[in-house]
């Protein structure tokens, strides 16, 4: 059944594909982005490809303060949120600059946290909902080369686990998406390894999917779940000696 | 900076130093590669860059999309950004599939106006090398469909370019090559149709003069294509089949009980990679021509209803079929000579192909109408097309049949050239200078190049 989606992080590829995939199913799409003129690209795809009813919103996922004000303006609440928010950074930066590292791990884990954390009391109000998170599975085990973004990621994922644990007989369902490796438009032509690799249009139908009832926790390729098991079974004393 | 998920999961470099080659897998060379990730990005992107030239899809047969020093990949730049359902008109931006725009829009009953031989270009390339389709001698160039478009020159700023807005730099990126500036997005109409389907017919012609004038006789139809077969010698050289097409009415699909926009099944053929050079020889290239011929031949006459895909993109459906040539890659010559004289031309050319006897199944001849200017390639005649491995004895060969198609007042297609000299790109483009003139006063020469343009001193 179509319903609205709010969609969190309009301007990227994967939220992108996501709200295409809702639009296709007839779904009302709400987009926010921090600097909607970046995202009005988006909007218009959506438009021309899918004659979706699109609406456009300035949303900055650092203003936390804004969030509940911020949905007490929404035209309706939505049937279904997805945050698509993320911010891979710089990771030598973040070890030296405390400044880039504490953006880093605001924009990924505080500021989705906080701004789903009210959606699901509002979802939990009307006791109905399907929230889903774009987490990654660099956030499964820190490593040397991406743990600050990973750190976010980690912490993000986590605060999923529990709001879907509490939130399990209320007739609110909580989504952790781990996509992987993505294929994105900027990456064609380009070599990624091709097992571990999906496509936007993956991401967006393993959302769809499991919004319906389809998981909870989803890895878009499922390859990644034993990828990540097997790295998350590495002994500490190995696993801090590898070049990961 | 928002970075995407996207982005932040593709993980290791995806940026760098990489050899590159077109469709054609010949000549290669080394060049770094960004990625555009939005149209608006793309200023800060190639500020102070020199040696940059853009990449769709990379469709282009030989060196028009390879940077001399970077490519600039534009597959991020694909949405669409308006369709008016009342005119056909669509906006979209340059990295947009071909492929994409017809997947989308022909179960609502539009086609383009115009497509080349394959759905998997972009629409910035489209324009670039202002593509002909099947409907040339009807409907000119994809450019002459083109209303507007936006483009970043080199210094920085994008342009609204339209037949009243910057006229003249409108004119010249049409079949620019990419040269004059960084396509972002363009707009043109779509076509309503009534089907999925072509109504296509069969014609049968014994040597070159019958082939010739069965493409004379097709001046009033929608779409018309030969296939020839350039093994044939003596009488029957230069025989072949002419393909005429129509868009079928939704009558006539009901009629013969299809539907008149079906779902296209995904085709799951692919040519493997590591096949040898021999793989296409003159035995199975003979033997296939032969029984392509005989089977045409059956058909002749009665009209009969095809696919979009088979009657536009007959290639399409085998997917990586460049590899068909080994790993030394292969060449696409497409010549285009004026209707006056063409039949002594053809007949030399085709001789001396079938006597090398290298030459792929696939040969096509179509008639070009009058074009479009600037460098764009068709001018008023025929077209011939054909692949060859990418070997001594082929250059040599070429060379010579190069040099026949500038006498004869025709030129060579950029989009698939990989290979032919200065002297004949500049004897067959008599718009050079001004071109040149263009890039000049834009401040693009040494700015926006690729290896084309460098090796032809565009």
């Amino acid at each position: 059944m179509a319903g609205t989606l709010l969609l969190v992080g309009a301007t990227s590829d994967i939220g992108h594909a996501v709200a295409a995939r809702y639009a296709q199913a007839g779904w009302r799409i709400l987009l926010a982005a921090r600097d909607p003129e970046r995202a009005q690209r988006n909007a218009d795809d959506l438009v021309a490809r899918h004659r979706a009813e699109v609406g456009l919103l300035r949303l900055d996922i650092l203003e936390t303060d804004s969030f509940a004000a911020w949905l007490d303006g929404l035209p309706a609440l939505p049937d279904t949120v997805v945050c698509a928010v993320g911010e891979l950074g710089d990771q030598g930066r973040a070890e030296v600059d405390p400044a880039h590292a504490e953006g880093v791990m605001r924009t990924n884990f505080l500021g989705p946290s906080l701004l789903l954390g009210l959606i699901a009391e509002r979802f939990a109000a009307r006791g109905s909902g399907a929230i889903v998170g774009i987490s990654s599975v660099a956030g499964d085990r820190g490593r040397g080369s991406n743990y600050v973004y990973g750190a976010g990621k980690a912490g993000f994922t986590a605060f999923l686990s529990g709001l879907r644990n509490r939130l399990a007989k209320s007739g609110v369902r909580v989504v952790t998406v781990k996509p992987g490796f993505v294929r994105t438009r900027m990456t064609r032509g380009l070599r990624l390894p091709p097992l571990l690799t999906g496509e936007p249009s993956e991401v967006g139908q393993a959302v769809y999917a499991a919004a319906q009832g389809g998981g909870d926790v989803v890895y878009v390729r499922k390859i990644w779940r034993l990828v990540m098991a097997v790295i998350a079974a590495i002994p500490e004393p190995v696993f801090k000696r590898l070049n990961l | 900076m928002l970075a995407t998920p996207a982005l932040a999961e593709t993980g290791p470099a995806a940026q760098g130093l990489r050899t590159l080659s077109g469709w054609g897998r010949y000549p290669r060379a080394s060049s770094e590669i960004l990625a555009a990730d939005a149209p608006g990005t793309l200023p800060m992107l190639l500020r102070g860059r020199r040696g940059v030239i853009a990449r769709g899809a990379g469709r282009a047969y030989g060196d028009a999309a390879v940077g001399q020093r970077t490519t600039v990949l534009t597959g991020a730049l694909d949405r669409l950004r308006g369709f008016d359902p009342a005119t056909g008109r669509l906006r979209a931006e340059a990295g947009v599939t071909l492929a994409d725009i017809v997947r989308t829009f022909l179960p609502r009953g539009f086609f383009p106006p115009v497509v080349p031989g394959t759905q998997f270009v972009t629409l910035g390339g489209m324009i670039a090398s202002d593509v002909h389709g099947k409907n040339h001698h009807r409907e000119g160039g994809f450019g002459a469909h083109v209303e507007a478009l936006t483009l970043l020159t080199p210094d920085g700023v994008p342009r609204r370019c339209s037949r009243d807005q910057n006229p003249d730099l409108f004119a010249l990126t049409l079949g620019g090559m990419g040269l004059t500036g960084t396509i972002l997005d363009a707009t043109f109409r779509l076509r309503p149709v009534e089907s999925g389907w072509i109504c296509q017919q069969t014609r049968v012609a014994a040597d070159l003069s019958a082939m010739l004038r069965t493409l004379d006789e097709d001046d009033a139809a929608t779409y018309s294509v030969a296939w020839i077969d350039c093994l044939a010698r003596g009488a029957a050289l230069g025989r072949g089949l002419v393909y005429r097409g129509e868009h079928a009415a939704r009558e006539t699909c009901r009629a013969a009980g299809r539907d008149a926009f079906p779902i296209p099944a995904r085709s799951r053929l692919t040519v493997p990679p590591g096949l040898p050079p021999w793989t296409l020889n003159r035995t199975s290239v003979a033997a296939f021509n032969a029984l392509y011929f005989r089977r045409g031949a059956a058909a002749e006459g009665r009209a009969r209803l095809v696919p979009w895909q088979g009657y536009f993109f007959p290639l399409d459906g085998l997917a990586a079929w460049n590899r068909l040539y080994g790993a030394r890659g292969f060449v696409q010559h497409q010549c285009v000579v004026p209707r006056r004289g063409a039949e002594a031309v053809l007949s030399g050319m085709l001789d001396r192909v079938a006597r090398l006897g290298t030459a792929s199944p696939l040969a096509v001849l179509k008639r070009l109408g009058p074009g479009g200017g600037g460098l764009s390639f068709p001018i008023d005649g025929y077209t011939l097309a054909l692949d060859l491995p990418a070997n001594a004895a082929t250059f040599a060969l070429l060379d010579e049949l190069d040099r026949s198609v500038v006498a004869a007042g025709g030129r060579l297609y950029l989009a698939k050239d990989a290979r032919q000299s200065r002297e004949t790109f500049e004897a067959g483009y008599p718009a050079l200078p001004t071109f040149r003139d263009l890039r000049r006063q834009l401040g693009a020469e040494g700015v926006l190049a690729s290896r084309l343009s460098v090796r032809l001193g565009m």
